[in-house]
């Protein structure tokens, strides 16, 4: 078992011929992912990197079986996407786009409730299952097999936690980068609860960031339900109030969404958090060893 | 983006929202023109000359007064246009005020007394969905009303699929304790804001005070308005009421070549690849000793070009006293920064402040050989932890 994921997955495109999406979907295949083609409107019936395109994401789940999705489409165009990919029946869903509206996320993640879709992202990095499917954009060479997952908002933080868990003799088995937006589909809490529940997992590392209060939730629920040790960190503890820093969510709103404000509930909660980012690594060998 | 008072009051106007009427001026000639406009037009005796800046508090800070002639009007406009007005939301520097609203005056005595409400609309972000915020404790601090009587803070949350519903209006207009005139006022003036907050793509409306007048009507006196970057793509002609002089000089310079920067006021810079990352660096250098001067996310691309912009663009603040680039090669080589880092350097010239570069990922000893290598005054790292202990050392 993994976590959303695997070698299996059938992955496809949406925005397959532009390029980003061509850029990263060649990275991909040749990471190993199983990518069975991809989705740009009107350019159905032709070949892309060797590979079928279609029209609609609909038509790439009847003729090659396409389960998960990963959408490079332009950001007037991505909550569309998602919607698509989620109507056709696609279980995992994988938005890498930047700065889509707010109002389009609004209407897409209210189409998609009670779908049998997860989303993921925008404005994410992705999700990597180590040395079997990258389905992102991340550097695949970082993410050696292990049993440690990462949970992130953020793209580079993701690569370096990965990069400590690796230096400090321990691997990756999945990382999710859950984005930086208002609007994300796969929450902190969640992206927690597959790790616990994921046989190839004995530990999280779970990053966060000012603005919302996702983290304090996944803190509560690894309270209550946690089985693991979780080793977090928030980034932003030197953010200014009520000035975005770079993600569209990265924002401190009021006293709850600060960064010592998250990490004084997930200490409460009984998470191993550590100050600086630098620590990552050693403190998840020491959170092992216990 | 944020903007003016008197522009939110003409995109709520613009949706059929009662504001109090005004208009902008700015000189105070124009604001004597302005108001005999304003009474031609509305029959107002008196107005209010309010300065136009992008932060809040300005009654307290000396910038909203009432004029009962139009000699007060020149007067007031006089002292406020060119004033240097501090509030709590400015910082002590103040913000220069260049214009002024000349606005009616709502609160003429009449059948019934005056109230002033609350109303915000924004996102709920734990539910992905449009709340309205109300209260009746209009014209104060909201967030002093949720510290002492968060009771009296409520809710309104609307169904995206659906929109806001005739039943929520009249439940928002029944809790401000309305009736009769100005309760149907009301369901008119909060269907036609929230009508508004989802055509603009806002990402916050807050009107605060909402009034009702002494003849019932139901007005927006402020209008805090703002409107989410992401979709201006598709509103050119709200696009185009960004003010520039209301935004740090350094920030719209850094936004030209496609960086994100945010100006902070400690000692040392950074530059970073990735907005956790950068938010995390800036961490990293106050644990280290030091202050952040910056926010600085040079995106995905950083090569020669954006880190010679963006180590111009610290360098033009004199507090800062050292420099941590921080680079973490995914797709991006680290060997290619590092010669974009030298480069940058020698094209810059002379550059008195230390700067230390950390390089992790692809590449990253290639990378860190060319730093070492370039006989420039670079401080080299690879681990998070070394780039850590070089600024601990030369901020001590």
């Amino acid at each position: 078992m993994s976590v959303l994921v695997n070698k299996d997955s059938k992955v496809i495109i949406q925005g397959f011929t532009g390029s980003e999406g061509t850029f990263h979907a060649s990275q991909m295949i040749e990471y190993g992912t199983h990518v069975v083609g991809g989705v740009t409107p009107g350019k159905g019936g032709t070949e892309h990197l060797n590979l079928p395109v279609f029209n609609t994401v609909s038509e790439a789940v009847e003729k090659v079986k396409a389960d998960v999705s990963v959408i490079f489409v332009p950001p007037a165009f991505a909550a569309d996407a998602i919607m698509e990919a989620a109507d056709a029946g696609i279980g995992v869903v994988i938005a890498i786009t930047e700065g889509i509206p707010t109002n389009d996320m609004v209407h897409a993640k209210n189409y998609i409730d009670g779908k049998d879709t997860i989303l993921v992202g925008p404005n994410c990095p992705g999700v990597i299952t180590a040395e079997e499917s990258k389905v992102g954009i991340m550097p695949g060479f970082i993410f050696k097999k292990g049993r440690v997952g990462v949970v992130s908002k953020s793209g580079t933080l993701t690569y370096e936690a990965a990069d400590q868990i690796v230096k400090a003799g321990l691997g990756i088995s999945t990382a999710i980068g859950i984005g930086g937006d208002p609007i994300i589909g796969t929450t902190t809490k969640e992206a927690v609860e597959l790790f616990m529940n994921d046989d190839e997992t004995d530990a999280v590392i779970m990053i966060g960031e000012i603005g919302g209060t996702m983290e304090a939730e996944a803190a509560r629920w690894v309270k209550e339900n946690g089985t693991k040790p979780v080793v977090g960190f928030i980034a932003g503890q030197t953010a200014p109030k009520g000035r975005r820093m770079g993600h569209a969510g990265a924002i401190v709103g009021g006293k709850d969404d600060t960064a010592a404000a998250k990490m004084a509930i997930m200490r409460e909660c009984g998470i191993h958090v550590v100050e600086s980012p630098a620590d990552l690594g050693a403190t998840m060998l020491k959170a092992l060893e216990k | 983006m944020n903007i003016h008072e008197y522009q939110g009051k003409e995109i709520l106007k613009s949706f059929g929202v009662a504001i109090q009427e005004g208009i902008v001026a700015e000189t105070p000639e124009k604001a004597i023109d302005a108001a005999q406009k304003l009474k031609d037009e509305t029959g107002t005796g008196w107005w209010v000359v309010k300065a136009q800046i992008h932060a809040g508090g300005r009654g307290k800070g000396g910038g909203v007064k009432l004029a009962k002639t139009l000699t007060e009007v020149k007067e007031r406009a006089s002292d406020i246009i060119g004033m240097n007005l501090i509030t709590h939301q400015t910082g002590p520097e103040g913000k220069l005020v260049s214009k002024v609203l000349i606005a009616q005056d709502v609160y003429y005595p009449g059948e019934s007394e005056t109230s002033e409400y609350y109303m915000s609309v924004l996102l709920n972000r734990e539910t992905g969905k449009n709340i309205i915020m109300y209260s009746t404790e209009g014209g104060m601090d909201i967030e002093d009303v949720a510290e002492k009587t968060p009771h009296l803070i409520h809710k309104e949350e609307v169904d995206p699929g659906v929109g806001l519903q005739g039943f929520q209006a009249r439940k928002i207009a029944f809790n401000l304790g309305l009736s009769g005139k100005a309760f149907k006022e009301m369901t008119k003036f909060v269907s036609a804001l929230y009508k508004a907050y989802v055509s603009t793509d806002s990402s916050m409306f807050e009107i605060n005070p909402v009034l009702k007048t002494s003849d019932n009507k139901i007005l927006a006196v402020d209008a805090k308005v703002n409107l989410d970057d992401n979709a201006l793509f598709r509103h050119s002609n709200y696009a185009a009421m960004r003010d520039l002089s209301e935004e740090d000089p350094a920030e719209t310079e850094a936004a030209k070549s496609n960086l994100n920067f945010v100006k902070l006021d400690g000692n040392v810079g950074c530059m970073v690849n990735g907005a956790g990352l950068a938010m995390a660096t800036m961490d990293i250098i106050k644990l280290s000793g030091g202050e952040p001067a910056n926010f600085l996310d040079v995106g995905g691309g950083a090569n020669a070009a954006t880190v010679e912009a963006g180590l111009k663009i610290i360098l033009n603040d004199q507090n800062v006293k050292a420099i941590l680039i921080n680079i973490f090669g995914g797709i991006v080589r680290c060997d290619r920064v590092a010669n974009g880092v030298v480069e940058a350097y020698k094209n810059i010239g002379e550059i008195k402040i230390p700067i230390i570069v950390r390089l992790q990922g692809t590449n990253a000893e290639g990378g860190k050989k060319i730093i070492d290598e370039s006989g420039l005054k670079v401080f080299s790292a690879i681990t998070l932890k070394e780039a850590s202990d070089l600024v601990q050392q030369i901020v001590n």
